[in-house]
């Protein structure tokens, strides 16, 4: 009877098939298994801007149990987060505080843009707001809805996840580097910095 | 101290008279009943002699201060002696005992947008008058912390003034570098 | 600590009044503060230092950003830069009709969407010179009070947490939860309701409220009791919150503070008693009020003003009468669905009041109501047309944010967390 260290028993095995052996083992890809494993122990960033940030704090209360997908864990470093949820609508004041924290998160990282405001502005067509948050981030999954309830940011957080796990995302970062990618230009009647958006 | 007292007095004879006879002042300035709303006129000399008037009758705070921009809208309807101006400062005074409202609208022209400060008669308008010289330019002499409050402090003009345009501007973005 | 033993200072405005470095207030320019950072300072030097807080940050209850001045651990002077989430609602309001003015405010305060409407409404309608019919008033009252202790109970919630006690997250979330159901039932929606509007409201109550309203209001005082339980009888809670933060009814009125900060430092204001509107003058409520004006004093006001909340809700459900829930005034109220159907003019009618709007008179007016947060007013000017000539919003935690810094003043800077948390400011009310 030969003995495989660390396997088994031959015959066992032999007999038995995969529960002859000492310990089970599954063979996947390496990709498959890091995608999974990223897509289940998300942290998100707190980014909570204005009425969507309260729906935010719903999905994390007892009624939706945003713990069900291994999210409850809201960083308020960027710097151990991998998903920001902006969730509201983003100021030009705003505009560089969220670029800054989006760029102190590490690769890999997603954005879900929660709410139409973060999405396109929203009803509030004007000078004050950014019109859209992918003119600054890369924006991941829009939950639309205005605020989305909390069912609606769940389901974004699903897709997410799928996103995740088929690595759809990382595919798309290595074509276009990564970065939005986005230059603005300097308008009339506005700061007189010169605006460059890109990595 | 006289002036106040004589202002005061005059007030009270022309709250006498409100009921009678809708009059045409009180605390010397001229006065209006919008819709059942007392509303002060005074100019920017007596500004604030009125509104220390008010506060010695009674009006405990000031609840709210706004600017108005009356761009196209030159033609509104003010009480026989006050001239329309651009712009207007809006004050909104509160008496707890017995509860009543007045409102102050005070004309500033468009040449030289300055008022008075009213930190010192109630600290409390120092947030919303920053708001008004954010929104509308309109400059408080002696404010202890003449800045921007809602926009970006290198923003450049005073979005509610009616000749800002409304709609989108590109997004501004600075300060903050790229990782790399 | 100092105020509770200190009672000559308890009638005074002296503090709030100081314009010079001896202020509370930090007075330095928002541009300045980065350049600040950049001076090295000794770590073993005796000097203060300014710290930046926010405006992203976990217990700053949105993107409120504070610039601190530190001795070591106590804060001397402190400012509380805002703006982060101007939204320019002033402007936007100018754009759109009266009648699509309460979408508009609704998302200024979130926490409490249905006051924004109210006021915008109340104001329209003053400039309108129209009342709408009683049922309207009464729904109106029912709706405000239903969401005033959503908005506590969301006050429970991040007060808690902001002081430690995270639980209370869940504790506070499941209460609103509750009352959001009704809300969501009555209004189509869980925030940003866009129910009140120029004439009344958008919809009749549906059939069997009363008992969805009454099972609600079963099933809420044991819950509210809970609190009691685990925060107002709890030493580390009241040792965290009491004697922290406070400010006397004078420095309240000289800032025009109002709302639970104004009651909670002992003065009993309160627009629904003393400048009735609505309803309020045919219900039986108590003004709550405070005798420290600490943390604790805040704390303790709203919670037993959701408990008032609830007896007035109760009485809603007694006295609604029947009757019309809008205004038949076909300047003002578009026709009702079923009539559109058969009507080529209703129709028209229809059309035409969503995409002009109806024309208001000419004037302006001011007219406040009691939110949650203090008084909330708006401010409007009509020049005849059907757009706002100018909507200005008294927004009750703009003026009340000038507070903090004498909150703060020789506070620890643990405590800064939880004086931020009291004061309860929703930013998006803010900066609108």
């Amino acid at each position: 009877m030969a003995r495989i260290p660390g396997v088994g028993e031959t015959a066992e095995i032999a007999e038995k098939g995969l529960g002859g052996l000492e310990h089970n083992f599954l063979t996947a890809k390496l990709e498959t298994l890091v995608n999974w494993s990223r897509a289940r122990s998300l942290m998100p960033a707190t980014f909570g801007l204005a009425c969507c940030a309260i729906e935010m704090m719903a999905t994390g209360g007892p009624h939706y149990d945003l713990a069900r997908f291994g999210m409850e864990a809201f960083r308020a470093s960027p710097r151990q987060a991998d998903v920001m949820i902006v969730a509201g609508r983003v100021s030009q004041k705003m505009a560089p505080v969220l670029r800054q924290i989006y760029d102190q998160m590490m690769e890999p990282k997603w954005v879900i843009s929660m709410g139409v405001c973060a999405s396109t502005g929203g009803m509030f067509n004007n000078y004050a707001l950014v019109q859209g948050v992918d003119q600054i981030v890369p924006v991941d999954v829009y939950a639309p809805g205005c605020p989305p309830g909390p069912e609606t940011l769940l389901h974004a957080i699903v897709t997410l996840h799928k996103m995740i796990e088929t690595d759809e995302l990382v595919d798309r970062r290595r074509i276009n580097g990564g970065g939005a990618g986005i230059v603005v230009e300097q308008r009339d009647g506005q700061t007189a910095s010169k605006v460059v958006l890109t990595r | 101290m006289s002036d106040e007292a004589t202002a005061q007095s005059d007030a009270l004879d022309a709250e006498g008279a409100i009921e009678a006879d809708p009059p045409a002042s009180a605390y010397g300035v001229p006065v209006t009943n919008e819709r059942d709303q007392q509303v002060l006129f005074p100019d920017r000399d007596n500004y604030i002699a009125t509104i220390e008037a008010l506060k010695a009758d009674g009006f405990v705070s000031a609840v709210d201060l706004c600017g108005v921009d009356n761009l196209t809208r030159a033609h509104r309807s003010l009480p026989a002696g006050v001239a329309p101006e651009r712009f207007e400062v809006v004050v909104s005074l509160l008496a707890h005992e017995p509860p009543r409202r007045t409102r102050v609208r005070v004309q500033v022209p468009e040449s030289d947008p300055t008022i008075a400060t009213l930190f010192d008669l109630y600290p409390g308008t120092e947030n919303l008058e920053r708001e008004t010289w954010d929104m509308f330019g309109i400059v408080f002499e002696n404010h202890p912390d003449p800045s921007r409050i809602l926009m970006p402090p290198d923003w450049q003009g005073h979005p509610l003034r009616k000749d800002f345009a409304v709609g989108t501007v590109p997004v501004q973005f600075k300060g903050a570098s790229a990782p790399r | 600590m100092t105020l509770l033993d200190d009672t000559t200072a308890a009638s005074t405005d002296e503090r709030v009044t100081r314009r010079g470095d001896d202020s509370a207030v930090l007075r330095i320019d928002e541009a300045n503060v980065a350049m600040v950072e950049t001076v090295d300072i000794d770590p073993n030097a005796d000097t203060p230092m300014i710290v930046n807080m926010g405006p992203v940050h976990p217990s700053t209850h949105g993107v409120l950003r504070l610039v601190l001045e530190m001795q070591g651990e106590q804060v001397l002077r402190s400012k509380p830069v805002i703006g982060y989430l101007h939204t320019g609602m002033e402007k936007t309001g100018e754009q759109l009709s009266f009648m699509q003015g309460p979408t508009n405010v609704t998302r200024m305060d979130y926490a409490s969407p249905l006051f924004n409407e109210l006021v915008f409404s109340l104001a329209t309608e003053e400039l309108l010179g129209i009342e709408v019919p009683p049922r309207a008033q009464w729904i109106r009252t029912l709706m405000c009070e239903l969401n005033r202790i959503s908005s506590h109970m969301l006050f429970q919630a991040t007060n808690g947490m902001d002081v430690g006690a995270v639980s209370m997250m869940l504790y506070g979330n499941r209460l609103r939860e509750e009352t959001l159901r009704i809300l969501e039932k009555i209004t189509g929606l869980r925030m940003n309701h866009n129910y009140i509007r120029p004439g009344g409201v958008a919809a009749d109550l549906h059939d069997g409220w009363q008992e969805d309203i009454g099972g609600l209001l079963d099933l809420l005082p044991p819950l509210i009791d809970e609190f009691d339980e685990l925060l107002t009888g709890q030493p580390i809670f009241q040792e965290r919150l009491q004697g922290v933060g406070a400010i006397n009814s004078a420095e309240c009125l000289a800032l025009g503070v109002t709302g639970p900060i104004l009651r909670g430092s002992g003065y009993a204001w309160d627009l629904r008693r003393d400048m009735p509107y609505l309803k309020y003058d045919e219900l039986d409520f108590d003004v709550i009020v405070g005798t420290y004006g600490d943390c604790f004093d805040r704390y303790a006001v709203r919670l037993a003003e959701a408990r008032e909340s609830i007896r007035i809700v109760g009485q809603c459900i007694d006295k609604m009468p029947p009757g019309d829930y809008r205004l038949q005034d076909k300047k003002v109220t578009p026709p009702p669905r079923a009539r559109i159907d058969e009507s080529m003019e209703a129709l028209i009618h229809h059309f035409k009041i969503f995409t002009e709007g109806f024309k208001v008179p000419e004037g302006e007016v001011y007219v406040a109501v009691e939110s949650p947060r203090g008084e909330l007013g708006c401010y409007m000017v009509s020049d005849g047309g059907a757009h706002p000539y100018r909507m200005h919003i008294r927004a009750p935690s703009f003026v009340n944010l000038q507070t903090m810094p004498h909150m703060m003043n020789e506070a620890l800077v643990a405590d800064v967390v939880a004086i931020i948390s009291s004061v309860d400011p929703v930013l998006g009310e803010v900066d609108r």
